[in-house]
């Protein structure tokens, strides 16, 4: 993994000058070297008086959904009941590193933010839900050892393994995990804020907007705005794939200009896919003239998700690179709910066929149809974000789809030159990046099997 | 007060029992999974909406009311 840490390190002191990174050491920092960094962690004393500090802070969630914090902290605190807290660490998105590299460098941060949430709302009870890679439960096993030699922590902090699946950090598959189920999507009713982990009322946030936390609990709600706008404070973590294959975890203030988070202008890129694999492409002159900050992409059509950005080289055929992310996409179907489980891998085989030059156009009325049908229509919000998928890449991709339907691909080489398994217009190597391994099957897991 | 129809779409499986109670508000998608409309249920039809709710053989369609 590498980081573009290229800003003075550490982190400043209150009302120092906005230096970024904040939360990115540029190497991994033990107990000792978090305190340096940081300073102690700052207990506020009091039940919910944190909480009014983020809401000051204007903190969101940046797990994807973007969700005020402060406002669903006082809600699991107003809930009746001994609430539980779960860091969200399990980044299902491929295309998604930011989480782990966060992690990784600077998980007392993390578990700071996790003892500070507990005391906002009266939490007793503490879990860290992150993917089961092992060189990460190691490094989160050796800080957890750490403070608990120091006495650093009030409550006790269990981790929990998240199984490799895009839909594991769903909120209520990860409740359902958490409370010793297996990680499927569940019928939210009541929602997860009312009753999640064991039927505790459970504040679920992600691991980064908990590092947050900690530095805000630190040094306030002031220096918190030091950076990003007005109404979107504050900096996030984005996982950048450039346009030459380089990909980088790195922090930036919301509101940066994406172009320079992209490095976009060093070689053509034909389109910006922002959101990952439930967001949206934007063409690029469009994308070049945008900030990093939902108010913008929004109208756009897009929004900032959990920080993936991807600049799809010129010589790279969108259609191609978005028929095999839905079928990633369908594949990854919990398959519970009957439209998602029907109309995911009827989308992305209709989405296969329109990236190979020669595709009827028929396909077009089924994709426009099936979309329509499926959106809305699960427990959880996979429908919706492949269907979101879906529907840009046939808009900014509308051009390339009329080549597509005279019999041409304009972005890619013929597949002979390529080398390609059998498949005009599906390059060898995909850009965007999916899990290795994958056999290519529409089968969504309908079994047990794989959800533990 | 009002109520209207909202389906579990992980506990249904597709019988199709409610379009066949209610066409007015439910429809079969072409997997024959019910489309459920979010309008209310007026008054002369809530006992057939009811009905669809009891007699549904997997208990997934159920009336909340509207706020």
């Amino acid at each position: 993994m590498t980081s573009a840490t290229t800003m003075a390190w550490p982190a400043p002191a209150v009302n120092e000058s906005p230096s970024l990174p904040r939360l990115l050491p540029p190497g991994a920092l033990d107990l000792d070297g978090h305190v340096q960094a940081y300073g102690p962690l700052c207990y506020s004393g009091a039940p919910r008086e944190l909480i009014e500090e983020i809401r000051a802070a204007g903190l969101t969630g940046r797990g994807g959904a973007g969700f005020p914090a402060a406002v669903k902290m006082t809600a699991v605190a107003d809930r009746r009941g001994r609430p539980v807290v779960v860091g969200n660490g399990a980044e299902g998105e491929p295309a998604s590193h930011k989480d782990r590299h966060l992690l990784w460098l600077a998980p007392h941060l993390v578990l700071d933010g996790l003892q500070l949430a507990a005391e906002a709302v009266g939490a007793r009870r503490a879990y860290l839900y992150v993917h089961g890679h092992d060189w990460l439960l190691r490094g989160l096993g050796r800080a957890l050892a750490e403070r608990s030699a120091a006495r650093w922590d009030r409550i006790a902090v269990e981790i929990v393994a998240a199984p490799p699946r895009f839909l594991a950090g769903e909120e209520s598959a990860l409740a359902s995990r958490v409370g010793g189920g297996i990680s499927l999507p569940t019928f939210k009713r009541p929602p997860v804020f009312e009753r999640g982990v064991g039927g505790a009322p459970t504040l679920v946030q992600n691991v980064e907007t908990l590092a947050h936390m900690a530095l805000i609990a630190r040094f306030g709600a002031a220096w918190f705005r030091q950076v990003g706008t007005a109404a979107e404070p504050g900096s996030m973590l984005v996982t950048a794939h450039r346009a030459d294959g380089e990909s980088l975890v790195s922090e930036v203030p919301i509101g940066a200009p994406l172009a320079g988070v992209l490095d976009l202008g060093r070689q053509p890129v034909q389109a910006v896919l922002a959101g990952g694999y439930h967001g949206a492409w934007i063409p690029a002159a469009q994308a070049a003239a945008l900030p990093l900050a939902n108010a913008a992409l929004r109208q756009a059509g897009a929004s900032l998700g959990a920080g993936v950005l991807a600049a799809l080289p010129a010589d790279r055929c969108g259609l191609a690179e978005t028929a095999r992310v839905l079928r990633y996409l369908a594949a990854e179907s919990a398959g519970q709910c009957g439209p998602c489980l029907n109309g995911l891998p009827r989308i992305a085989a209709a989405f296969s066929a329109l990236s190979r030059p020669g595709a009827g156009r028929r396909y077009l009325a089924d994709l426009e149809r099936w979309s329509g049908l499926v959106a809305g229509r699960g427990a959880c919000h996979h429908p919706d974000g492949t269907v979101r998928l879906a529907r840009s890449a046939l808009a900014v991709f509308s051009d390339e789809i009329e080549w597509h339907l005279a019999g041409r691909c304009t972005a890619e080489p013929p597949a002979g030159d390529l080398g390609s398994a059998g498949e005009p217009g599906l390059a060898a190597v995909p850009f965007l990046p999916l899990p290795a391994g994958d056999s290519g099957s529409l089968m969504p897991a309908r079994s047990r099997h794989g959800w533990r | 007060m009002a109520v209207r129809l909202r389906v579990n779409p992980i506990t249904c499986a597709g019988h199709g029992l409610c379009a066949e109670l209610l066409p007015e508000r439910v429809r079969l998608d072409e997997w024959h999974y019910p489309v459920v409309s979010r309008e209310p249920v007026p008054p002369e039809l809530e006992p057939l909406a009811r009905r669809a709710v009891t007699d549904c053989p997997a208990l997934a369609l159920l009336l909340e009311r509207t706020r």
